[in-house]
């Protein structure tokens, strides 16, 4: 912008303080322009960033809420905590626990996700160019029905009188219905159902870009299948492998609604921990050191995706 | 069109039937390739027959849509024949995926592997095939060398030149010594000065490595320089099959003779065919004159035909009685090297005449004029169709 403006004005002695001017009004303009965007940014996402940093610093009150004097307890309850009855410290097993589960979970449903997200987004970008909207209107379908509807869908396919044992008992493969509602494997099969698009779109993107000119060279160069897809397929598609892997991961970490409804009570993660600090624990200030726990192990997250990404895009810019 | 008639790079090798004993390279018998299903499907390849013999530098000719792509691709094995099968040194390849044929391709759009460096991609193929990395490395710098691209090992193929890509593509389809190598117009891309080096490189490549390249092209002067035999492909069909000096001399059918050079079409009666006579036709001309012609292969059968005569092949005279042709001239370009005479025959049509001028000499014909052509002995062809 600055340069269309040194180059609108004669090149002239006069003409670089006009050059000056024309540069401060630009910078005012472009504030002018940004700032409802950035109004809502403060008062949507750091304002109450802002709000939840500070809560964690504060002592819980009785009933909930906080009372107002500094103290790191929040903090403290994070990862220790102190023994009722003889005060000796120890880790706070409760949380690693969930902590652990919720990481474990994300990464096996971010895995499940490519495993079948990767054919299909394959499957997609090699129809023919008309057919493909359809293929991902399909896949875009679940987006347009309520979290909770899809949620209780899941448990209705899964539980123990539900469409798999009921099929599978009928047909005498098992004779007791396997106990699947309330597990983690519930968890990640909701969470694989509600978040699977978000790896397919990114993926199929790449791939759409994808020369497969390239593939065929890579089968007259005697690749075999894998081959091509080990060495030529993945190593092309993989901003899209990582962008779809974030966007499944950071979801899943925080998920809340999924786990509370196929996980029952006791499979509990981390949002569903969170929730618990806020409502029933009573315990504001830990909810908001927990919280801004899981948005620093997403920010590492992004940070990993950034940088690879750039890495790579270098690279395909062939 | 400069003249193909002085750059001679025919070896000879013309018709279909060599040496029994010596197995052609690719054998395609009867191969049909028809895409899609129902009314919407679309003939590619009609029951096309080709013999591909060793070491042979074979060229397949034709404008695009004729199925020249489609039958590399078949001998490639990115797609599998229809009907009718492929050999390649005497054993069925119909329908092997690509990579366990020993055939390799230089793709059009040359298909380099952006995420691998240039000696990466010299060596892939070697790679695949499972090759120890001392004996890889021996070969990828080979084959830098082979085609002058020392310098540039290390380098990504996003930084190199569009010719330098071009050598890559050929050095990593030559690396795993394949027994045939297929180039789908490979010289496209290039623009004209390095098309020309390309294809004395490619020539040089052929000669040194021994290996069968099977070359697609819709370019007839680069089949007619590079080529020992072309097949001049029509939708779908292989027309003719012959040496460069075989196709542009005796054209068989009328889309040969018009796609390759510029050509004379006249109508004329087939008169008598002398058997004896290494198959010389008589016929009559439009004018009335009798001029002695060559039969193409098959039968033809007598009454009307059409013969074509290169426009180098006559001589543009003072009307007289012995004229073969007479017209009124209608148009002189100058070429610098010849001068292209139009005439409207007498007897209905046009002919063109091409003379090569003499230095500070005119022709001596006006537009206007009164002329008569006369038709080098031996230069009439007779067309199938």
């Amino acid at each position: 912008m600055t340069d269309t403006a040194a180059v609108s004005q004669p090149p002239t002695t006069s003409g670089a303080d006009a050059g000056v001017a024309a540069r401060r009004k630009d910078v005012r303009n472009r504030w002018l322009l940004a700032s409802p965007a950035l109004t809502v940014i403060f008062f949507a996402a750091l304002g109450p960033l802002l709000i939840m940093l500070v809560y964690s610093f504060l002592q819980k009150g009785a009933y909930g809420g906080v009372v107002w004097s500094f103290s790191t307890d929040g903090w403290f309850n994070v990862f220790l905590k102190r023994d009722i009855f003889d005060d000796t410290l120890g880790f706070a097993d409760g949380h690693l626990s969930i902590f652990w589960r919720s990481l474990k979970l994300s990464l096996g449903t971010t895995i499940l996700a490519l495993l079948f997200g990767f054919p299909t987004a394959y499957y997609i970008a090699t129809r023919p160019a008309n057919l493909r909207p359809v293929f991902l209107f399909l896949i875009t379908i679940p987006f347009w029905t309520n979290l909770l509807i899809r949620t209780f869908a899941i448990m209705e396919v899964i539980r123990n009188e539900g469409v798999v044992n009921t099929l599978l008992m009928s047909l005498g493969v098992i004779s007791t219905p396997i106990q699947m509602l309330y597990t983690d494997f519930a968890i990640m099969v909701g969470m694989l159902y509600v978040y699977l698009p978000l790896m397919v779109l990114p993926l199929y993107a790449s791939m759409e870009r994808l020369d497969f000119r390239l593939v065929e060279a890579g089968y007259d160069l005697y690749a075999t299948r894998l081959g091509v897809l080990r060495r030529i397929i993945v190593p092309m598609v993989k901003p899209g492998i990582i962008a779809g892997s974030i966007l499944v991961f950071v979801p899943s970490l925080g998920a809340y609604v999924t786990p509370r409804v196929l996980g029952g009570g006791k499979n509990m993660m981390l949002g569903n921990l969170i929730e618990l600090q806020f409502g029933q624990g009573r315990n504001w200030p830990l909810g908001a050191a927990l919280s801004i726990t899981l948005l620093v192990i997403v920010m590492v997250a992004l940070l990993f995706y950034v940088r690879n990404a750039s890495k790579s895009g270098v690279k395909s810019h062939g | 069109m400069s003249g193909p008639d002085g750059s001679g790079t025919s070896k000879g090798v013309g018709g279909l039937h060599g040496n029994l004993d010596a197995m052609p390279a690719i054998s395609v018998r009867q191969v049909t390739k028809v895409f899609g299903t129902g009314p919407g499907s679309v003939t590619a390849l009609d029951s096309v027959s080709i013999d591909i013999q060793r070491n042979e530098f074979f060229t397949l000719l034709g404008p695009s849509g004729c199925g020249k792509t489609t039958l590399l691709r078949l001998i490639a094995g990115f797609d599998h024949p229809t009907s009718g099968r492929i050999d390649l040194e005497g054993s069925d390849i119909s329908y092997l995926p690509p990579f366990k044929r020993p055939v390799n391709t230089v793709f059009q759009s040359y298909a380099l592997f952006p995420h691998m460096s240039v000696a990466e991609n010299i060596g892939f193929g070697l790679k695949m095939l499972g090759k120890p990395v001392s004996e890889i490395e021996a070969e990828v710098d080979a084959m830098l060398k082979l085609v002058k691209m020392e310098a540039m090992r290390d380098r990504s193929t996003a930084q190199i030149s569009g010719g330098q890509q071009q050598r890559v593509a050929l050095a990593r389809a030559l690396a795993p010594k394949p027994k045939v190598l297929l180039l789908d117009e490979p010289l496209s891309a290039l623009d004209l000065k390095l098309r020309k080096e390309m294809q004395i490189e490619l020539k040089r490549l052929q000669n040194e490595t021994g290996i069968t390249f099977v070359f697609v092209t819709h370019d007839q002067e680069e089949a007619l320089t590079m080529s020992d035999r072309i097949a001049v492909m029509n939708a779908g069909q292989v027309l003719q099959v012959g040496s460069p000096r075989d196709i542009y001399d005796h054209p068989s059918r009328r889309f040969v003779a018009d796609f390759i050079g510029d050509t004379n079409f006249m109508d004329a009666d087939l008169v008598s065919v002398a058997k004896s006579a290494a198959n010389k036709a008589s016929l009559k001309l439009a004018s009335g004159k009798k001029i002695a012609a060559s039969l193409p292969e098959g039968d033809v059968a007598t009454g009307p035909v059409t013969a074509v005569v290169r426009p180098e092949h006559a001589t543009l005279t003072k009307p007289k009685p012995s004229s073969d042709l007479t017209g009124t001239l209608e148009n002189v370009v100058y070429f610098g090297t010849d001068t292209h005479y139009h005439v409207a025959l007498a007897s209905g049509g046009k002919f063109t005449v091409r003379m090569q001028n003499a230095r500070d000499q005119a022709g001596g014909f006006e537009t206007g004029d009164k002329v008569g052509i006369d038709i080098d002995a031996g230069a009439t062809q007779l067309l199938r169709d």
